[in-house]
């Protein structure tokens, strides 16, 4: 066995994918002889062919657009988008048409596409490098949104994405590309694609988190560990659908949960675990929930991001307020 | 179309009559070899991580610093993230166009002041924008036009040749300046375009023209003729400048994985500096003095800029509610306020 970074597992991963069937299709810029800028798709395009990993002009709305078309007729493409940021120029293909098609064909077309999109902040980048844009996909109908946040969730994640029938938005948590464990690719079986995952087990407060903040609550919770609470993590690991019963299960115990996101708190993913958790367990909760999110502003500049991304202390800082009310 | 050939020597195109005092050429070369030196210090910062990132601009200084050149008061610039020769010619300091690199601010300079809308990072993304302070100036009768550059890769984007369309159809004082550097990161032109992009002009109905990109006075020529053209309200063109990336697509990049070193070689043949300086020594329009000066003012360039660097501070971290909105706004107030209440517990700990 031994320790993969979450970038080679989901290499390993889309290596699977491609062998697996060969409908399946890696789009993108500089996804080829480069194998991305993350290396994503490394030695892919020299060992399944330019045909199936396919470097594209430098257009976004083109690469979702043609592979809606490619759905269309039959194909699986993965389409990789180069940072957050540059999702944008796609949201009408992704939201309008991507989303939409198989309500507007009445089921008779599928759209088994994946869209890979680097998200989140901290590895010190220019603007548009950094976004988490997760909440305008979670709240458009007809796509997944899901997020892993280990190498072994990575490797089966994008496996199950793209056998999925529907299509995925999948976000990478960037700063996590080199975060190592040891799991054997292939062995043992994964997760559903949209269970929550309890990451640590606790007693006194759950910590939900996804993706890049996975790590932070796992910090948090060993911090609060040498204060003598007991903090339950949860990795999310899919935003839509949404497993509120993993959190609900964790909150009838603890009584108090906080949400931590880089995306931007406002109709975030936590208002809405907020919302749905005070709905099922209003007489269990002992505390409001709390977020713990970026700030509702634009991304700062790179020289500011450790004041705006949830971090250690401030995840602490809630748990202390959690537990005190 | 070229008026120096690689090896400097001048070639006459009556359609480009090119008068320059020596003086005047001379200053074209200065403006070059400023531009590299200050591009070469910018790498040496981001390698002793004083910079987040660099895009470089090394092989391109003839194909900016003629079309800056070009430009004049009355005009104004929207440019990608390679332009910093361009951001020269409008009178940006070096040292603040580095705040963006650095990680201090996502604009460094005022538009207005400058002439020139900062640096933009989504590819295409400001053709448009372009295109609409074109048909502002139109609407006020102004007498300038405007300058948009972008790159080869950028050509494919909607956003591109949907401001073409509307350039086109307004007839919009507009020059669309498209460096043609041959790569988008690891992507050759052959990956966005099957005809010359200077052709593709034609088809939205405005004159294309391409121009050799290493070439100071070409670039500067066909750069007069065009913003001439678009001023006048004659509408927009095309140029397209054939040029070479010679450093990777930025600091991140590593150019071995996809390009070979012959193509590189076959470039640095065709240098942009060293053919005007060719130009210049040949014709006895500069002499020894003269490239020695230069040589030390760009030394002392570079100092300025890494001492200028080091010492640009950070901002305080509430800058990060600050300008998202013009007045008042109660999610962000509160928020600001509950930040530097929390801030301040740290300040206070021992
Ligand atoms: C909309 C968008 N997509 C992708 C990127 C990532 N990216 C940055 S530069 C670049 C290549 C640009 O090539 P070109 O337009 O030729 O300009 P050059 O960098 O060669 O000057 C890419 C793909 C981006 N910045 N914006
Ligand atoms: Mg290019």
């Amino acid at each position: 066995m031994a320790a993969t970074t979450l970038a080679q597992a989901l290499n390993l991963g889309l290596r699977k994918a491609l062998e697996g069937d060969r409908k399946v299709l890696v789009m993108g810029e500089d996804v080829g002889r480069l194998g991305g800028v993350f290396r994503i798709t490394d030695g892919l395009h020299k060992d399944f062919g330019e045909d199936r990993v396919v470097d594209t002009p430098l257009a976004e709305s083109g690469i979702v657009g043609t592979a809606v078309g490619l759905a269309f007729r039959g194909y699986r493409p993965v389409c990789e988008i180069q940072f957050d940021g540059f999702a944008y120029p796609a949201f009408d293909q992704i939201v309008s048409q991507l989303a939409k098609i198989r309500t507007r064909t009445r089921g008779r077309v599928t759209m088994p596409v994946v869209v890979r999109i680097p998200y989140g902040g901290g590895i010190g980048a220019v603007e548009h490098h950094s976004e988490s844009p997760e909440a305008y996909f979670a709240h458009t109908a007809g796509l997944r949104v899901v997020s892993p946040a280990s190498p072994a969730d990575a490797y089966w994640m994008i496996q199950q994405s793209v056998a999925c029938d529907d299509p995925v938005i999948f976000l990478e948590p960037k700063r996590r590309y080199w975060d190592r464990e040891e799991f054997e690719p292939g062995a043992g079986a994964p997760l559903a694609l949209h269970a929550a995952r309890v990451a640590r087990p606790g007693r006194d407060v759950t910590l939900v988190g996804y993706g890049p903040t996975v790590r932070v609550c796992l910090d948090a919770a060993a911090a609060a560990a040498q204060e003598g609470h007991s903090a339950e993590v949860i990795d999310l690991r899919s935003l839509s659908p949404l497993d509120t019963d993993t959190v609900a299960r964790s909150v009838a115990r603890t009584g108090r949960l906080v949400v931590v996101h880089e995306a931007p708190g406002f109709l975030g993913p936590g208002a809405e675990l907020a919302a749905s958790i005070g709905e099922r367990c209003f007489y269990s909760l002992q505390a409001p929930t709390l977020r713990v999110t970026g700030y509702d502003t634009p991304y700062p500049p790179s020289r500011l991001e450790n004041a705006y991304l949830p971090d250690l202390e401030r995840v602490l800082d809630a748990v202390h307020h959690s537990l005190a009310y | 179309m070229r008026l120096l050939d690689a090896e400097g020597h001048r070639v006459e195109d009556p359609r480009w009559a090119l008068d320059l005092s020596a003086e005047e050429e001379r200053s074209l070369y200065r403006d070059m070899v400023l531009v590299r030196r200050f591009d070469a210090e910018a790498t040496t910062l981001q390698r002793q991580g004083e910079l987040g990132l660099w895009a470089s601009l090394l092989g391109q200084e003839a194909a900016q610093i003629g079309a800056g050149r070009a430009l004049d008061l009355r005009d104004f610039v929207f440019s990608s993230y390679r332009e910093h020769g361009i951001a020269w010619c409008r009178g940006v300091d070096p040292v603040g166009m580095l705040g963006f690199w650095r990680g201090t601010a996502h604009g460094c300079w005022d538009p207005y002041h400058a002439g020139m809308a900062n640096y933009q990072v989504v590819v295409g993304g400001h053709a448009l924008h372009g295109v609409g302070y074109a048909l502002g100036m139109q609407r006020d009768g102004a007498d300038g036009a405007v300058l948009v550059c972008f790159g080869d890769g950028a050509t494919s984007q909607g956003d591109v040749n949907e401001a073409f369309t509307f350039a086109s159809v307004y007839g919009a004082p507009v020059v669309f300046y498209c460096q043609n550097n041959q790569w988008a990161i690891s992507e050759p032109l052959e990956r966005q375009t099957r005809v010359p992009l200077y052709r593709r002009a034609l088809g939205f109905g405005f004159p294309g023209i391409q121009v050799d990109g290493n070439d100071v006075l070409a670039c500067l020529a066909v750069a007069r003729g065009a913003l001439e053209h678009a001023r006048s309200g004659a509408g927009p063109v095309l140029i397209e400048a054939v040029t070479y990336r010679m450093a990777p697509h930025t600091t991140s990049d590593d150019a071995t994985r996809y390009r070979s070193a012959d193509e590189a070689e076959e470039w640095a043949a065709k240098d942009p500096v060293a053919r005007m300086r060719a130009y210049l020594e040949r014709t006895g329009r500069a002499d020894a003095g003269f490239f020695k000066e230069v040589d030390e003012e760009a030394e002392t360039l570079a100092l300025r800029v890494r001492g200028g660097c080091r010492a640009m501070p950070d901002p305080p971290p509430t800058a990060i509610f600050d300008h998202v909105y013009a007045g008042p706004h109660t999610l962000l107030d509160a928020q600001r306020e509950e930040f530097t209440a929390f801030q301040a517990q740290f300040e206070d700990a021992p």
